[in-house]
């Protein structure tokens, strides 16, 4: 049986006296697109940073490649994407070249230089998200869809067997959301990495992704996304805290 | 001029020690600019001035202490006080600039009150705020000799880790790098870098050179490579102009660097506008 690339198992986690997350238990497997959607506040980012080892959880186990958190090494097997806002100062003078190369930071290692074909593959790692022309430009110069298939870029150039993005479309205008999200299936399917995200455009994203995670501080469904349509009216009322409305486009489903 | 620095050996120190300061100082202090860490320099120079207040009282009244260089206790006060920064930052997770006017707060008391009890130094003040071509002593200049292998070679083997942490912190530390040592290291060779730079610029222009010759870059810089390149060209030209003039005019050579500094920040705004309205290119 393969291995889950990701499994939490009983994840809870406190900010002082409020909980956060309550006996998480997730499996992702390798090839799934899982959309993490909830409302605000939900715990959507808290979840995203224990999987990423940026914040350790008060109960329970993160096993990566099978292994737990803390004795997982290859980091660079899991790409990272920000959200975009948070992440950096659009006045910072550096190339997109030069931010994609970072990507390799922790490929490399510690007191060891770029290799010298390293231009080759940041142009491939461009060359995946759609930006190979723009290697030369300044990030801060770029619009927000475009640094975003920057950081998915510098987050391929490691070949990560798994991307997680948080909120990859804030900031994103509407018109290019449609294309981002193509963007990331086709990584997906072409490419074999298993995506994970948290967003709120559930709309956008449902014809994308193959597994949904309905968030609220505890997993309430997770599943095909085409199983979604069983959640009842209750359970939906359960995970988002208020009554909400299903409308069912085709295969399209949204809340 | 020439004829000057070959006769005198102040003047070889003098000149020495500011060519280097002129490439080390705009060379870390791009990633103190884009790490927005542009004040810990102004911090720091207060607390090296106390070391260096607080080494001349304790050589008068301590007989052992008699013959021990001013700038060691200087570089003690500094790297200390950048450790002082880093963990007040981490304390006040929320107003980490805190820090910075704690610690600026604290080298100035310690400056008040050792000043007056070191006897002499009050003549001396004017040449460790403002700097001065004739104080830098030829161990002086072995320390800056010392202090620039130790960024050179920090720089080295940490340059694309500080890229990502000044880039993108939380990408940093989720791609599992030491963000917190590295950026401890960065504290203490910056607290270096300040307390080596203090003799040729002064403690209240120090800063400067760190900052000016890196906001002058940015301004015609499109990558990190070029944003590094002309901030030396700059930390350079106006160390060299500055000395130069300091000797002719006999003036302090930290003001007349830093006028050097905002001379070559007015004109690459101004050349940016120029550009901007094709003034240039007609």
């Amino acid at each position: 049986m393969d291995i889950p690339l990701i499994r939490l198992d009983n994840i809870s986690y406190q900010y002082e006296q409020t909980k956060a997350l309550t006996d998480i238990n997730l499996t992702i497997k390798e090839g799934d697109f899982l959309a993490i959607i909830g409302p605000n506040g939900s715990g959507k980012s808290t979840l995203l940073k224990i999987i990423l080892g940026l914040l350790k959880p008060t109960k329970g186990e993160v096993l990566l490649f099978g292994k737990p958190a803390n004795q997982f090494k290859e980091k660079e097997r899991i790409g990272y994407v920000s959200q975009k806002s948070n992440a950096f100062n659009t006045g910072f003078p550096a190339t997109v070249e030069e931010v994609v190369r970072s990507g390799l930071v922790k490929k490399i290692g510690l007191f060891h230089r770029y290799p010298k074909n390293v231009q080759i593959e940041v142009r491939q790692a461009l060359k995946s998200v759609g930006m190979e022309n723009f290697a030369q430009q300044n990030i801060g110069d770029l619009s927000g869809g475009q640094q975003q298939r920057v950081f998915i870029a510098r987050a391929l150039i490691s070949n990560p067997k798994v991307l997680i993005l948080d909120e990859p479309t804030v900031g994103v205008d509407s018109k290019n959301v449609r294309s981002f999200y193509l963007m990331l299936s086709h990584l997906n399917r072409e490419h074999k990495i298993t995506i994970v995200l948290v967003t709120h455009d559930v709309d956008a994203i449902s014809k994308s992704i193959s597994h949904v995670a309905c968030l609220n501080r505890t997993i309430h469904f997770h599943g095909f996304k085409d199983e979604m349509d069983s959640m009842s009216d209750e359970q939906l009322e359960a995970w988002y805290g208020h009554a909400v409305r299903k409308v069912d486009h085709r295969n399209e489903v949204q809340v | 001029m020439i004829d000057s620095i070959l006769r005198y050996e102040f003047l070889q120190n003098a000149f020495a020690s500011g060519l280097i300061i002129g490439v080390i100082a705009p060379l870390l202090g791009v990633f103190i600019v884009v790490r927005r860490l542009s004040l810990i320099a102004d911090a720091l120079s207060h607390v090296t001035l106390a070391g260096i207040a607080g080494s001349l009282y304790l050589s008068q009244s301590i007989h052992a202490l008699g013959l021990l260089n001013p700038l060691y206790l200087g570089i003690t006060a500094s790297v200390t006080g950048s450790l002082f920064i880093e963990r007040l930052r981490r304390l006040y997770k929320h107003y980490e600039e805190l820090a910075i006017p704690i610690i600026m707060s604290a080298g100035l008391v310690f400056g008040a009150i050792f000043i007056p009890l070191a006897e002499g130094f009050s003549s001396d003040l004017f040449s460790y705020l403002f700097g001065s071509v004739s104080a830098v002593s030829r161990q002086d200049l072995w320390i800056v000799v010392i202090i620039a292998l130790i960024v050179v070679l920090f720089l080295s083997s940490f340059f694309k880790e500080l890229f990502v942490l000044s880039f993108d912190e939380v990408y940093a530390k989720a791609s599992g790098l030491p963000a917190k040592w590295i950026h401890v290291l960065f504290m203490v060779v910056t607290a270096l870098v300040i307390a080596g730079s203090m003799r040729i610029v002064g403690i209240l222009l120090v800063s400067s050179l760190i900052t000016l010759p890196v906001a002058a870059a940015m301004r015609i810089s499109k990558s990190f490579k070029q944003a590094i390149f002309f901030s030396i060209v700059f930390g350079e030209l106006a160390v060299i102009v500055g000395l130069v003039s300091a000797f002719y005019l006999d003036l302090a050579p930290g003001g007349t660097i830093v006028v050097t500094s905002i001379i070559i920040l007015l004109l690459t705004i101004l050349s940016k506008k120029w550009r901007g309205k094709g003034v240039l290119s007609q």
